[in-house]
């Protein structure tokens, strides 16, 4: 098996670390980098709770290889919060109780965050069918929903502010 | 959940991947997306000694019209099939199916090269396709050839390619005027179809049909196409009685298997139901037009 060394930003900071080939990059960002936050919840893209930034966009980092990070910027959850103080999204999540055992909301807040780059005013149907690759098995979604909503309105006054 | 051990090449040209392709064969795969692939390789369901990353090749991502044909890159990710400007004015049945394929994350990275390489008969975009026709432009070390749509699918994930051959293009077949429709039943948003059925249609001045493709995909080992219920339709009034004939005559065309999801009868009467909605999809959206 071959082995590769990559450089990676994550969270704003670079590392240079040597693995294995099969090294996936969801165990790359836990194992390696110490990044826990970044749930693993099925390993084959079904669960969504793996998902990341990678280059300002949402992806499954389970169906990623790490050597495939060469080069790329990767903003895991840990990235959220700045200087102690929550993302509106964060916030909302707390504010509409959008999660209850916590297990996949990693992966809804880094999906939750490009999809309102790219749909920052969204309807609760676009929301459902945007959120549709994270599998939440307590909430039922609908305190989710509101969050995300919640968190779009939120984001849209600081911008405008 | 953990892949078995591969050797992994990421080549910046596509010389290297061909050379790479010709010197391990079959015990080499192609990585694009990696949507399809990768669960694969994490179940161990496949165990490819030699993976050759795409992902860093130039010049495949593109959407251009082309000699009356769309020639989309191989690299094309979905989300650009899904809000491509150029797809939906001149063939808007893709942008429209790309928004039933995976997730929004799968659509992020999945791309269409690898897609239509991968040949799950349920692909809504391998079902585009080859409703509307097309071709794929595959690249091997002696040179190049075009596979006509038709003779590109073989068999579940089977396709024309040979191990030592990479899909470089897909060209489709442009949709004229407004008359398609393209529908299937997932048992979830996003999941794979049970059936679907995609549809293009002519209709001349006297409002008859000319041209007509209809494309059935879920309900064989490829996707399909209802010869004899296009060939029923040129030259008639698409009034409710005949709707309802050529809906049944598709449903005797398609070749659907049982699994744990439904039955091949399930799968067949759904068939007949979707034939019958988008022919009256179709035929309101070019009544409407025509106003």
């Amino acid at each position: 098996m071959t082995r590769h060394i990559i450089t990676v930003t994550v969270n704003g900071t670079l590392y240079t670390r040597e693995m294995d080939a099969r090294k996936l990059l969801s165990d790359f960002i836990r194992e390696d980098l110490g990044l826990t936050g970044t749930h693993l919840g099925c390993e084959h893209g079904q669960c969504g709770t793996c998902t990341i930034l990678f280059n300002g966009v949402s992806m499954k980092s389970c169906l990623l290889l790490a050597t495939q990070a060469d080069g790329a910027k990767i903003m895991t959850v840990e990235g959220l919060a700045k200087d102690g103080v929550l993302h509106p999204l964060q916030e909302s999540f707390w504010e509409h109780h959008g999660l209850q055992c916590g297990f996949c909301t990693p992966g809804m807040l880094m999906n939750a965050l490009y999809f309102l780059t790219v749909n920052p005013r969204p309807t609760d149907l676009e929301i459902r069918r945007g959120i549709a690759g994270n599998l939440c098995r307590c909430t039922g979604y609908v305190n989710i929903v509101k969050a995300i909503k919640a968190a779009a309105e939120k984001m849209a006054q600081n911008k405008g502010a | 959940m953990k892949p078995a051990p591969f050797d992994y090449y990421a080549p910046s040209t596509l010389e290297e991947v061909l050379a790479l392709l010709g010197q391990h064969g079959d015990e080499a795969k192609l990585l694009a997306g990696g949507q399809s692939l990768m669960p694969l390789i994490n179940m161990r369901l496949a165990r490819p000694a030699v993976l050759v990353d795409i992902n860093r090749l130039p010049g495949l991502d593109y959407i251009r019209e082309d000699d009356g044909m769309i020639a989309i890159g191989a690299l094309t990710r979905h989300a650009s099939v899904a809000s491509s400007n150029v797809l939906k004015k001149s063939c808007p049945m893709l942008p429209h199916a790309a928004q039933f394929v995976g997730d929004l994350q799968v659509r992020n990275r999945g791309t269409f090269g690898g897609s239509i390489a991968h040949a799950d008969p349920a692909s809504e975009f391998c079902a585009v396709v080859y409703t509307l026709g097309g071709e794929i432009v595959a690249r091997h070390a002696g040179g190049s050839r075009v596979i006509p749509v038709e003779e590109f699918f073989e068999a579940p994930l089977t396709t024309a390619l040979t191990p030592r051959e990479i899909a470089t293009e897909v060209r489709v077949a442009r949709i004229k005027g407004a008359a398609w429709s393209f529908r299937g039943i997932a048992p979830r948003f996003g999941d794979f179809v049970l059936a679907g059925v995609g549809i293009a249609l002519d209709f001349d001045g006297e409002g008859r049909c000319g041209a007509c493709r209809v494309g059935m995909f879920g309900v064989g080992p490829t996707p399909l196409r209802a010869y004899k219920a296009e060939q029923s339709c040129v030259g008639n009034r698409l009034d409710e009685k005949l709707i309802v004939e050529l809906a049944e005559l598709a449903a005797t065309e398609a070749d659907p298997s049982s699994d744990v999801h439904a039955s091949a009868g399930y799968r067949r009467e759904l068939l007949r139901w979707l034939v019958g909605w988008n022919l009256r999809n179709a035929s309101r959206k070019h009544q409407e037009e025509m106003k």
